[in-house]
């Protein structure tokens, strides 16, 4: 059973390595970290750093080669019921409507279909999608494909969630509208979140917490600081704020050196 | 260029290559046809011959048949195809050990089959069955195969974090996606299922259109396999109609890219 006093998430010691033997890489070393209920989180990180990664074993999709992960105080196994999931890339099945890539996310949990697709109709107005409800995914834009996403995971009612780069692919406009429309569902009903991303401005914007991830291989969280912005917020606002700029400029210069060697190890591996 | 003048020029065209044919035929010059009749009848012999084998009604049952042998080795070959491919696609080592041996039976010209299937399966339909199996099998075979390997990783990790267990994942990723598959290869498989019992009637049967145009051949009744060729173009382009509609109406899903330009 899941302890109401637990951290959303836990994760203690964890390392994640591929391979074995001499081709044996390790992508993340000894990575402690907890999200209480509630809270947003942002990992930060130079690219190709271990910060999907990380996602992937609280999500369940991965295994630590060492340390403990813990959702709810459960020990990760498999897929876990409380979490839910955003992906970068397109996610949505392309054979089904924009509804039915929606309510199918019900069956699971043995909802009737019909009571399903009400729902999901429900949900797709939240996000914007009202009217768009019978297009399938090829007919909507980037933007509009993410919010049908965001829409598949929260109808589950998942206590935590999982973003991973959730709106890399999408356009500065279109991404701060994004970023609103999340804060917007998410300060309904706080849910944990953990949310990887490599644009810093967006971690401030998004987040109560931000962890800094070091350059990998074996990358560590480097820092951890506190977000003490006012919410509501609004992202293109906020960014004028002086406080986030100095917040802005305390995380960059840890960040900033983790940066500089994963360019140069890459600069080095091109040469 | 619109509508109307494309329509125009494909008419153009026909009316062009049957000027050619008729005049080749039927007009001398110095003495001499350079399409003698013998070898190309006339095309209003031919057009005389298709409107009385429609008129009097004995192409019907010849048509009725091949439809028959064709629509058997579609389903029977999809459904096989596409059932070994989804198994394959979902046990790679299985896929590892008969590998070699579907790659020899594919690379085999089917028509050589046709006279053991003769032996087996008799003169009926069932022997033009088997041949026009053979090719679908495998057309559907790799397609499914190939298209359900390829399945974005992506879309499965994300419908198993909604939570759904082996048989929602069959039923709503690893189903429509080999459906699709399916699908996508419906115009060369139904194309297959009628070569295979074209072909099969040609070398041994007691009705059909390829029996129609293989009896015509044997007493050089030219207007009779020219007929019979016409017979079966427009057979061919009535059946393409037709998968061109039931596609459109069950992949409507998928991006059309031709529809952009």
């Amino acid at each position: 059973m899941p302890q109401t006093n637990a951290p959303a998430v836990s994760l203690e010691r964890v390392t994640v390595a591929f391979g074995a033997g001499a081709t044996r890489y390790v992508a993340v070393e000894a990575a402690d970290l907890s999200v209480t209920p509630g809270e947003f989180v942002a990992i930060v990180g130079p690219t190709g750093c271990g910060k999907s990664t990380l996602l992937n074993i609280v999500a369940g999709l991965l295994k630590p080669a060492a340390g403990r992960a813990r959702v709810q105080g459960a020990d990760v196994a498999g897929v876990m019921a409380p979490c839910g999931y955003l992906f970068q890339q397109d996610a949505l099945m392309p054979w089904k409507t924009a509804r039915d890539n929606v309510a199918v996310a019900l069956e699971p949990k043995g909802v009737v279909r019909a009571e399903a697709l009400t729902r999901a109709q429900d949900w797709l107005a939240k996000v914007g999608l009202a009217a768009f409800g019978d297009r399938y995914p090829h007919q909507l834009s980037g933007g509009q494909r993410k919010r049908v996403a965001l829409a598949q995971m929260l109808i589950r009612d998942p206590q935590i969630l999982l973003m991973d780069e959730p709106f890399g692919p999408l356009d500065a406009q279109t991404r701060a509208l994004m970023g609103d429309l999340l804060l917007d569902l998410w300060s309904a009903d706080r849910k944990a979140v953990l949310f990887v991303t490599h644009d810093l401005e967006e971690a401030i914007a998004l987040a109560d917490r931000v962890v800094v991830m070091s350059a990998g291989p074996a990358a560590r969280i480097v820092a951890q600081h506190t977000i003490d912005l006012p919410r509501p917020r609004e992202i293109n606002e906020i960014r004028l704020d002086p406080k986030f700029h100095a917040i802005q400029r305390a995380i960059w210069n840890d960040l900033r050196e983790e940066v500089l060697k994963t360019y140069q190890a890459q600069a080095g591996g091109a040469a | 260029m619109s509508r109307f003048t494309l329509l125009a020029w494909q008419v153009g065209v026909a009316a062009a290559l049957l000027a050619i044919w008729h005049v080749g035929s039927s007009v001398s010059i110095f003495g001499f046809y350079f399409m003698p009749k013998f070898f190309f009848s006339t095309p209003a012999d031919v057009l005389g011959r298709v409107w009385k084998m429609f008129a009097t009604g004995v192409v019907w049952r010849h048509l009725w048949i091949t439809l028959t042998e064709t629509a058997l080795a579609f389903v029977i070959g999809s459904v096989a195809g596409a059932g070994i491919g989804f198994w394959f696609a979902r046990k790679p080592k299985l896929a590892a050990i008969f590998d070699p041996f579907l790659k020899a039976a594919n690379s085999l010209p089917r028509v050589v089959l046709a006279p053991i299937f003769m032996l087996w399966f008799g003169l009926g339909i069932w022997s033009k069955v088997a041949l026009g199996v053979t090719l679908v099998f495998f057309i559907v075979f790799f397609n499914v195969y190939q298209g359900l390997r390829e399945t974005s990783p992506v879309v499965l990790a994300n419908a198993r974090m909604l939570g759904m267990n082996d048989r929602q994942l069959m039923r709503h990723v690893y189903w429509p996606s080999t459906l699709t598959w399916v699908f996508s290869s419906l115009h060369a498989s139904v194309g297959f299922a009628l070569v295979g019992a074209v072909v099969g009637e040609y070398l041994g049967a007691a009705a059909g259109l390829g029996y129609l145009i293989h009896e015509a051949e044997g007493v050089f009744d030219v207007t009779g396999v020219f007929a019979g060729m016409i017979v079966l173009a427009l057979f061919v382009i009535a059946i393409d109609w037709a998968v061109t509609s039931i596609e459109n109406r069950l992949l409507v899903w998928r991006p059309q890219p031709h529809q952009q330009s």
